[in-house]
């Protein structure tokens, strides 16, 4: 009990958060912020929400930034690369607060194209269902089958070229010529080509992560020093052994920066094959809700991609920082 | 010196009027060893020393399998060696330790290969201790000192408990220090496993330091020049006047066969 309430206090010394006043820049952006979106007096060319969302929002942030120092003392070095970021999440809040001001306050941003930070928030709350679970969702399904399909092609081809010369003799001028084809230049041809143009889409999907994962396995596994293979081959180990065992691991590095290329390729695909072919997802939502002229709608479908995206690099890196533990001076994210 | 009692595994290279010839980019052949003739006696430890250029990897990578003769055979206890295989170790002067693995798995790669990992796993943190890195089973690669590397690559090598361990110049990237504990590292390992080592080095004290015979070896083409028997037993000093004599007769051989005209090296 002691020990606990030795702990707490301990905690508490890093409290209150906005000591010194250097340091919490965020606290007090987030301060200014809402009590310039509770003083001013909303215009009327921005429809009305139903709830204060902006506010909510506000406060669900000024309570974060608040406790934070009590949750994140645990580790030292969290605390101080949180409390590093401080002026940056600072700005980010006073461009939020200048924008409800300019378009929510001043009128000085034309209301449709310029919708204040309540009117997104209110479609991210009210329209959750749909853009989220609908939506999302489809666009995960795509992405997961296209991505995983095509980095299964390119690690296949990858590998194939390689460590045979007929694949390489084979394959090599096919993918010098196809692969520089931007993906959705193939869409006219996919649409009549495919069953369904979802099939379609998870194929071009597919294609813009196969390209760049091909080329970077195949080279990741021809500039594997021969030594390994001559070492390994001395320890007992056959062929397909070694294809997987050596080979591979030691082009891992190179396979992941295929990957990432793929990746951002696929992100890109994804959207457009969206917006022009598949109706569902949140490439088609935007473009949908663009056409309808709610472009607070539109600016929730982006923050919905934004963070979904930013999730799957950050999962990416993760992953890839587990499998490459072994390389020295890595590249963080 | 008499070489282990036959009780150990070690195997019986033998080498037959063995040349190998490579195609040169320009369109010329090189023949990089003619007509090597050298039988290595189960147990026994050779080295091959010579100038740059005289063969001595090409010798060793045929031994490995990892070439194949333009003439001659190589036979490995009356068996023709035919590619590379586990009962040949092989450790070059770089320690090529697989980077991904740490060095734990580094020395389990050959029993994994060999798919006698399951049985066998209490041999890795053995051969570790035996090379002095039983606490770094769990460091990778890139963590290690060139010395400590190299033990592992010994260890990974020796592991799989071959008949016939080749070091090509093993030793030729470490430091003096590092250089003389290592010889007696592998005098060590091959008291206590008895194998046939054939060994390149540029390094004459280090060749009859080690060697029952230093095979000698002058290039253009690449050949065997005579093989020195080392008279004395172990453990051997490495400044007794019969060790300095033996060392400038073999100096002296090089040097006769490198430029003809010039006078015998002095010491
Ligand atoms: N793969 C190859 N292709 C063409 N020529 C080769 C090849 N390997 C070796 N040679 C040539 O064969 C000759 C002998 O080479 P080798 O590597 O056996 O010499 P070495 O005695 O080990 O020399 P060093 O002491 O420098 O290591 C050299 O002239 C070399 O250029
Ligand atoms: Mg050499």
């Amino acid at each position: 009990m002691a020990k606990l309430l030795a702990s707490t206090l301990k905690r508490l010394g890093d409290w209150p958060p906005f000591w010194p006043l250097g340091q919490n820049l965020a606290v007090l952006a987030i301060l200014l912020t809402l009590a310039l979106e509770k003083a001013l007096p909303s215009s009327g060319l921005q429809p009305p929400v139903e709830r204060p969302y902006f506010q909510y929002f506000l406060f669900l942030s000024l309570g974060v930034f608040l406790l934070w120092p009590l949750t994140g003392a645990r580790s030292p070095e969290k605390k101080s690369k949180f409390r590093a970021k401080d002026k940056f999440y600072a700005m980010a809040f006073l461009l939020l607060g200048s924008l409800n001001v300019v378009a929510g306050k001043m009128d000085l941003l034309p209301a449709i194209f310029f919708p204040t930070p309540d009117r997104i928030l209110a479609v991210l709350v009210e329209d959750f269902n749909y853009l989220i679970l609908v939506c999302l969702y489809s666009s995960a399904k795509l992405l997961v089958t296209g991505f995983f399909s095509g980095a299964l092609a390119g690690l296949i081809t990858g590998v194939a070229i390689g460590f045979s010369k007929p694949a390489a003799y084979w394959l090599n001028p096919l993918i010098k010529i196809l692969g520089p084809i931007p993906p959705t230049a193939w869409i006219p041809i996919v649409l009549v080509a495919f069953p369904t143009t979802w099939a379609g889409a998870a194929f071009l999907i597919a294609l813009s992560v196969w390209f760049p994962t091909s080329v970077m396995t195949s080279s990741g596994i021809l500039n594997v020093q021969n030594a390994y293979f001559e070492v390994s081959s001395a320890l007992g180990a056959k062929k397909v052994y070694q294809i997987f065992l050596v080979g591979i691991p030691a082009a891992m590095p190179l396979i992941f920066t295929g990957l990432f290329s793929g990746a951002c390729a696929s992100f890109l695909t994804l959207m457009t094959a969206e917006m022009v072919g598949v109706k569902n997802g949140l490439g088609w939502y935007i473009n949908w809700q663009r056409e309808m002229l709610s472009y607070a709608n539109v600016y929730a479908g982006l923050i919905v991609i934004a963070i979904s995206f930013y999730s799957l690099i950050t999962l990416f890196f993760l992953v890839r920082d587990r499998l490459l533990v072994w390389q020295k001076g890595m590249i963080k994210w | 010196m008499v070489s282990p009692s036959g009780e150990g595994r070690g195997g019986v290279i033998a080498i037959n009027e063995v040349s190998k010839i490579f195609p040169h980019p320009d369109g010329t052949e090189v023949l990089a060893l003619a007509k090597a003739d050298l039988t290595v006696e189960a147990g026994e430890f050779v080295s091959l020393i010579g100038p740059s250029g005289c063969g001595k990897s090409t010798l060793l990578r045929l031994i490995a399998g990892l070439e194949t003769p333009s003439s001659g055979t190589l036979t490995l206890d009356g068996r023709i060696i035919n590619g590379p295989d586990a009962e040949r170790g092989l450790v070059f002067q770089n320690p090529y330790l697989f980077p991904w693995l740490n060095v734990f798995n580094n020395v389990a790669f050959g029993l994994k290969a060999r798919r006698v990992y399951k049985q066998q796993k209490h041999l890795v943190s053995q051969y570790l201790d035996l090379v002095g890195l039983g606490k770094f089973g769990r460091v990778y690669p890139h963590h290690l000192s060139g010395g400590m590397a190299q033990r592992a690559s010994l260890a990974r090598a020796i592991i799989n408990q071959p008949r016939v361990l080749l070091l090509d110049e093993p030793l030729g990237a470490l430091d003096a220090f590092t250089r003389m504990s290592m010889q007696d590292e592998i005098l060590r390992v091959r008291a206590e496993e008895m194998i046939t080592m054939v060994m390149v080095t540029h390094d004459v004290d280090e060749a009859i330091y080690l060697s029952d015979r230093v095979v000698v070896m002058t290039p253009s083409p690449g050949q065997v020049e005579t093989i020195i028997t080392v008279p004395f037993a172990r453990p051997r000093a490495r400044n007794t006047p019969d060790f300095l004599n033996l060392r400038s007769q073999i100096l002296e051989i090089l040097n006769f066969a490198g430029h003809l005209e010039e006078p015998a090296y002095q010491i």
